[in-house]
Parts: structure tokens; sequence; C-alpha cells
């Protein structure tokens, strides 16, 4: 009898000892996960707080000034326009035509593979490497200009091509057969097919993966550097070869600046109006997943 | 009759020219890696005329733009090894931990608020998060610890722990909920707890996803470069790791803002410092590159198949 109950309390007391030890883990694994996202928000209440005196209109539309009142963000925010605009019209074809081959022309090939691993592997390089291909190759093979347009442009597709490439893929796969062998089982070629049935289809998924990839463009900086654009610019690019900055450029040569207008002022507004775009972008392109989801949901 | 030839025949140059520019697009990919290669090599072969390659790996120097000019890789490997070594510690437990949550313990309500949420830390550019580290970080860690330096390691490490977290959790995340569930519910019959159930079957049956998230991450480290740059500070030293406030609160050069310093620079294309540029990017590139694909080697081959 006593023997017993020493024994079953040995045990009562062992499972209290692992329920607090799941406790415990459990508290962890939720700390864990709110860390990022709190530390996060609290940075970003922050940086907005700061800002706050400064993002008007002035901003946006004034140029940069060693006087923290006059500084403003026009070049480097036309400068960012300006280059992630032709990345879109770069990437856009390329990466959807890309996925349409591997899709629709080339199922299960040995070049498919070999084209698929080759995008891993590129989606893996980092950033500045990019910016050293950029400038060896459309600088100084090229013998194009230093922190031109162009050169910037050319340097973030090749850049995001691989996001691009990837999400068109998914999208193009999640459009069933069915409807492929329909309009095949009508007499059309495989190109009105995928014209008329495959590519509308997939258009909200390839655009979610365009504005994901076009958003991440948008807060490149090492690339830009490398490739020589100017950390500060007092004109507004005006053309293809005119030299340009870029709101992270703009940034990064702000973020030196060692008067407290500028670290708790000036810096915060650019950061504000960047993070602005970039993360209204990421909403446009979860609201166009959702639709396709949506969409996909009816069937 | 004729007339329907000519028409089909136009059809299929048609068919065929559109097939062919889509190779050609696809085919860009190879071309851009290619061209990495190449211009990292031919103009690291230049560089490797001029210093040698034993100087360049053994040398304990780094000074490319002011004399004496010395081209030792050495301590920018060290900054890079140290940057990342104490963002690891940072990123991986957390990541993990965050993983397990979402898989195991957070119910689909919570799941489908955290998971966008923690994608948004990895969508913030790596300039904004250097801005963090430097302006709002380091003032604050310093009233706890008056001997951190302006430019450190610590506060660096921290914001690209916070970024990198999705990488890790989405990763470890996708191999834990691919684990089935038949094998908890056996766990669970033998009358384990959860956290039992979690560490001991849950964890280990997705190990190999788990482990590549590790790796993957850790590549990331390497090829990030504003944040490092912007509060890293650009001292290049040899970083002994023995000594922990020297190795976390002082400043540090890595192998990507050496870059950069040599980018923002006036330094022109025709010198032995714009070509160091191809020798460091080349050390870079081959780091990340085996380390990328290892941790796709590990993917597959020892996943576990349900």
């Amino acid at each position: 009898m006593a023997v017993k109950d020493i024994a079953s309390g040995a045990a009562e007391d062992n499972i209290r000892k692992e329920r607090i030890k799941g406790i415990v883990f459990q508290v962890f694994c939720v700390i864990a996960a709110l860390f990022g996202i709190v530390s996060l928000g609290a940075l970003l209440i922050y940086v907005i707080y700061e800002a706050a005196g400064w993002l008007d209109l002035e901003f946006i539309t004034n140029t940069p000034s060693r006087f923290a009142e006059k500084a403003g963000v026009r070049p480097p925010l036309l400068g960012s326009a300006f280059v992630i605009g032709l990345v879109a019209l770069f990437s856009l074809p390329l990466g959807v035509g890309s996925a349409i081959y591997l899709e629709e022309y080339s199922k299960q090939s040995f070049f498919r593979r070999f084209i698929e691993i080759n995008i891993a592997n590129l989606a893996g390089v980092p950033s500045i490497v990019y910016g050293l291909l950029g400038l060896g190759l459309f600088v100084s093979t090229f013998g194009m200009p230093h922190g031109i347009v162009l050169v910037g442009a050319f340097t973030l597709t090749l850049r995001v091509l691989p996001i691009v490439i990837v999400s068109s893929q998914e999208a193009i796969k999640a459009v069933p057969d069915l409807q492929r062998h329909a309009s095949l089982g009508l007499g059309t070629t495989r190109w009105q097919m995928i014209r008329t049935v495959v590519l509308p289809e997939a258009v909200p998924g390839i655009l979610t993966g365009t504005i994901i990839a076009l958003a991440n463009a948008m807060g490149e900086t090492a690339p830009l550097i490398m490739i020589g654009a100017a950390t500060t610019m007092f004109t507004s690019p005006h053309g293809l070869f005119s030299s340009f900055s870029a709101m992270p450029l703009q940034i990064y040569a702000w973020s030196d600046f060692p008067q407290s207008e500028f670290q708790h002022g000036v810096t915060p507004a650019a950061i504000v109006v960047l993070l602005i775009i970039i993360l209204s972008m990421n909403g446009i392109a979860v609201y166009f997943r959702n639709k396709f989801y949506q969409k996909k949901r009816q069937k | 009759m004729e007339l329907d030839l000519h028409k089909q025949f136009r059809v299929d140059i048609k068919e065929h020219l559109v097939k062919f520019v889509f190779f050609s697009f696809a085919f860009l990919s190879v071309i851009t890696t290619v061209g990495i290669v190449v211009v990292l090599i031919t103009d690291s072969a230049i560089f490797f005329s001029e210093v040698s390659f034993f100087e360049f790996f053994t040398g304990t120097r780094w000074s490319p733009t002011i004399r004496p000019e010395e081209f030792g890789v050495l301590p920018l490997i060290s900054g890079t090894l140290t940057f990342t070594l104490v963002t690891s510690l940072i990123a991986i437990p957390t990541g993990l931990l965050a993983a397990i949550f979402l898989s195991e313990y957070a119910n689909e309500r919570v799941r489908s608020v955290l998971k966008p949420a923690l994608e948004v830390l990895a969508g913030i550019p790596t300039v904004v998060y250097g801005y963090f580290a430097l302006v709002y970080i380091t003032p604050m860690l310093k009233s706890f610890i008056p001997q951190l330096s302006t430019f450190n390691v610590l506060s660096a490490s921290i914001v690209v722990g916070i970024m990198i977290i999705p990488t890790i959790a989405s990763i470890s995340e996708d191999a834990m909920r691919a684990v089935p569930n038949t094998l908890r519910h056996a766990a669970f019959g033998l009358g384990v707890t959860k956290f039992q159930v979690t560490t001991s079957v849950v964890v280990p049956s997705a190990l190999s996803g788990i482990v590549s998230s590790f790796i993957l991450g850790i590549s990331r480290v390497i090829g990030e470069t504003m944040a490092v740059t912007i509060a890293g500070g650009n001292m290049s030293r040899m970083v002994n790791w023995l000594k922990p406030g020297e190795t976390l609160f002082e400043p540090v050069q890595t192998m990507t803002a050496a870059m950069v310093e040599i980018g923002v620079s006036d330094v022109t294309g025709d010198s032995v410092a714009y070509r160091s540029l191809f020798a460091v990017g080349l050390t870079l590139f081959a780091m990340t590159m085996v380390l990328n694909m290892v941790s796709a080697y590990i993917k597959r081959k020892y996943r576990e198949k349900y």
C-alpha cells in the first residue's frame, strides 16, 4: 500500500514536470514566432514617428540638400520609378516566355531540368554579385557608361528574373490540363491555346509573382552601387542613358550623415516613402493572389 | 487547295518562331550563369597576375586603396564568418521555434495571420535594416553595454537575424507539416506529451528540410550586404573568437562591405583595386554556391518519403 502511494506520487511528479516542460517550450515557441514581428513593428512605429514632421509634399518634390529643411527625394524617387518600370517591361515578357517554354513546350526533357536547376541556383546568388555582372558585362565589356538607367534596369532584371520565372511556372501549372485538351481538340495550334486559354487563366498568378519581384527590386541597393549609380543626384533622370539615383541609395547616403536632423528626420522620412511603396506593392500582390485562389475554389 | 497549304505553312512558321523565341528567353538564364562565372573569372585572372594567389588567400591585411596596398582576403573572410556566426545564433533557434509553433501549436486562424506577417520581415529592404541597426538598435544596446562601439557586429546581426527568420521558418515549417499525422498519433498513443512528440518525432522526421533551411539561411547571411555595411562598420580585421567582447562589440568588414567600399570610392576601371572586387566576388560566389548546393543535396538525399 505505502509503496504503491510513493510510486504513484513519483509518477504524478513526473507528469507535472513533463507538463511544465511542455508549457515552457510552447511559451518559447510563441516568443520566437512573435519576436521578429514585434521588433519590426516597434521599429516601424518609431521610424514613422520620427518621419512625421518631415514627410510632406515638399519632401517629395524637392531635391536632396545639405540643409535638412530643404532636402527632398524627387530625383531618387523618379530614378527608382524609371528603373523599376523598365525592369517590369523587361522581366515580364522574358519571365513569362521562359515559364511558357518550360511548362508548355519542354515537358520532362533533360533541357527543362537543366534550366530549372540553373534558375534555382541563380535565385541563390547574392545580389551584390549581380552588380558585378552588370559592371563587368554592360559597363566594361559593352562599354556602356557607369550608373545609367538602362544598365541599372538590365542588372535588376537579371536579378529578379528567377523569381518571375518560378512564380509564372506555378501559375501556368495551376491551369488544368482539361482546358488545354479542350482547346487542342477544337483544332487550335499550341500557341493559340497558350494565348487564349492558358495565359488568361494564369494572369493573376503571374502578376502576383511579378509584383513581389518588382517590390524586391525596389529595395535593392548593392547591385546599383556596384554598377556605379550615384548615391545622391540633384537632377532627375531624363532618358535611358542618363545617370540616376534610387531611393535605397539615397537612404544609404543619408544614413551616414551625423546631423540629428538627418538621422532622426530626413532619413526616416525617406524610409517611410520607400516602405509605403514596397508594402503597397506587396499588398497589391496579395490582392491578386487572393483573387486567384477564390477563382480556383469556385471550380 | 494551294491557298490552304500556304496558310498552313504560315501557321507552322509562326508556331516554330514562337517556340524559338520562348526557348531563347529560357536560355537567357543559362547565359546569365555563364556570364557571372566568366565575368568573375576573367577579371579575377588579371587580378591574380598582379597579386599572387598565395598573397590573396593568406594575407592578413586588406587595404585596397590606402598605401601600402595589400590584398589579403582573410580579414574579410574572418569578418564575414563572424557576422554569419552571430547572426545564425540569433536566427536559427528563433526560426526553428517559430516554425514549430506554426506547424504544431498554432491553429489555422493564427497561422493565416502570422505567416504573411512573418513574410513582411523578409520584404523590408536591407538598407532600411541597416539604418535601424545603426540609429535605433546600437544606441539602445549601448545603455546596457557601455563598451559597445558605434559600428559593431551585434546590432547588424540582430537586424539581419530578424530578416532571415522567415527563410528558416517557412522551409522548416513545410518540412514539419509534411510529416504525416499517423506518426504523431502513434506517439500520442504511447502516452507521451506534445512536447515529446514534437521534439522526438516531428523534428527528427523533418530534419533534412530543417537542416537545409539552416544552410540556405546561412548562405543568405553571407551574401547580405547593406545592413552589415551601414551598421557593422568598415574596419577590416582578423577577429579572435576567443574574445567575445572583441567579436561582438567591435566593427568588422565583411567581404560584401569591402566590395561596397570600393564601389562607392572613386576607383577607376583600370586598377588593381577595381579588379580585386571580382576576386572577392568570386570568393563570395563560390562560398554561397557551395552552401546552396549542399542545402539542395541534403533536402533531396535525406528526404523521408511517406
